[in-house]
């Protein structure tokens, strides 16, 4: 069972659709019992870091998640990915999970727009169980914000002006700054394969 | 590095596809859903439902096709058409869109690009404008289908919605709109120069080769057209592979 985690922010349904299409099996809850029966844990978000961890807070979930991370797969989605991080500086410093060590800073990519919208290219960096070895690997990107860490937890990179963390792992902990459930085939890919972890 | 979109458009209302489109297997009456598969299964990157459901009362179809397109096509889904509110943003969000087109609304009540942003982050907010070349050389923005001239200038609105919050310009250029002689470059080129948001390229699409044109010729981030896909005429695959073979990244 994968549990999709419920804080009142973010893309639930398209998560749970993706899940659904790939037949695994999956609930969306706020309940941290089930949250600690799941087998895995994904943790959604679209919006604005300092509200989405305040709600994360006010759901009583931020410590449950810290605490099932080591234990089982966990994949952060999007601002989902940034909250696994130790802090962001969107609207002001606010503390994340600090699950991956690094930070989130908005991007300044050279004369290139801001949000970074689109479909990018995957620049494997490292083996990572949720990655071929495949080139032209396309994903799904819809971010201002973009993670600032050590090469070592960065699986797969994007080119944006800049090097931008796209798929991101310590240990148990993935993120994914783009949308699988937004990635056609490729991000289904992905999902099957962070569901069969 | 970032891949240039090619967006199919579908007109739907009532629940229909209004263009005859003639999808192997499809009626006459395109069912919208079936159009999204199909278009999902050439390649497009993003599919666009534009409401012109003219009732009240048959708004609610689209939400109903965004919801079952949502469960079988895994790529970004916009509605536009009849957005007024927040709540009407949020419905369709909740429905499985990924993003909300507004354009007359946003020109009458800028506010709502503002508000939508606030609530739902600038990536969900794309501002389609329709817009034609005025006497003077300038561009003008029209609002109700291109019905109502505003007398509002062009890069001046463009600067406004980038300063609101909108995450995206969706640019359909009247003048070129319907001709098929391809996109509006002039105007796509002053666009591109005045914001510093994605530009979506709209209106004028007749040939293979003009998608790859206006990748050339400006920086515009996507190109979407209507009748072209309908009719049958192009498929996507057939564009991006052009794109490709003139050396434009595509998915």
């Amino acid at each position: 069972m994968t549990v999709i985690i419920d804080y009142g922010a973010g893309n639930l349904f398209s998560v749970k659709n993706a899940l659904e299409h790939i037949g695994v099996q999956n609930e969306i809850s706020s309940d941290p019992e089930r949250i600690k029966a799941a087998d895995r844990l994904i943790l959604p978000g679209v919006g604005a870091f300092p509200d989405a961890m305040r709600m994360l807070d006010k759901a009583n979930l931020t410590s449950v998640i810290k605490e099932q991370a080591g234990k089982k797969p966990l994949m952060g989605i999007c601002l989902g990915m940034q909250m696994l991080f130790d802090k962001s500086s969107e609207f002001g410093l606010t503390d994340g999970l600090g699950l991956i060590p690094g930070s989130v800073e908005l991007m300044k990519p050279k004369g290139l727009p801001i949000p970074h919208i689109g479909w990018n290219e995957l620049e494997k960096n490292g083996s990572c169980p949720l990655l071929t070895e495949d080139k032209g690997e396309y994903v799904y990107f819809v971010h201002s914000f973009a993670a600032v860490t050590d090469s070592r937890y960065v699986a797969a990179y994007c080119d944006y002006g800049m090097k931008v963390p796209a798929l991101v792992q310590n240990g148990l902990v993935f993120g994914c700054q783009f949308h699988p459930e937004k990635s056609g085939e490729i991000g289904l890919d992905i999902l099957r394969r962070f569901n069969s972890l | 590095m970032l891949a240039k979109r090619i967006i199919p458009c579908l007109d739907v209302r009532d629940g229909k596809v209004v263009k005859g489109v003639n999808f192997k297997g499809i009626k006459e009456v395109g069912d919208p859903v079936e159009c999204a598969c199909e278009y999902n299964a050439q390649g497009a990157d993003e599919i666009v439902f534009y409401d012109i459901t003219a009732s009240h009362e048959g708004r609610g179809v689209i939400l109903d096709v965004v919801r079952e397109t949502a469960k079988k096509v895994f790529v970004p889904l916009t509605v536009g058409g009849g957005i007024k509110t927040v709540d009407d943003m949020r419905n369709a969000l909740r429905a499985g869109a990924d993003k909300i087109s507004v354009n007359s609304q946003a020109v009458q009540n800028p506010q709502l690009i503002k508000d939508g942003a606030d609530i739902f982050g600038s990536q969900c907010i794309c501002v389609g404008i329709d817009t034609k070349k005025a006497p003077d050389g300038s561009w003008t923005v029209f609002i109700n289908g291109g019905r109502i001239d505003m007398h509002l200038d062009l890069i001046e609105w463009v600067k406004t919605v980038e300063r609101l919050g909108a995450g995206e310009i969706c640019l359909n250029s009247m003048d070129t709109d319907g001709v098929r002689g391809g996109f509006d470059i002039p105007m796509l080129k002053a666009v591109v120069q005045a914001v510093n948001i994605p530009v979506i390229a709209s209106g004028g699409a007749g040939q293979l080769g003009d998608f790859a044109d206006a990748f050339i010729k400006t920086d515009c981030s996507a190109a979407l057209a209507a009748s072209l896909f309908h009719f049958k005429e192009l498929t996507v695959k057939q564009v991006k592979d052009d794109c490709r073979s003139k050396g434009i990244p595509v998915r």
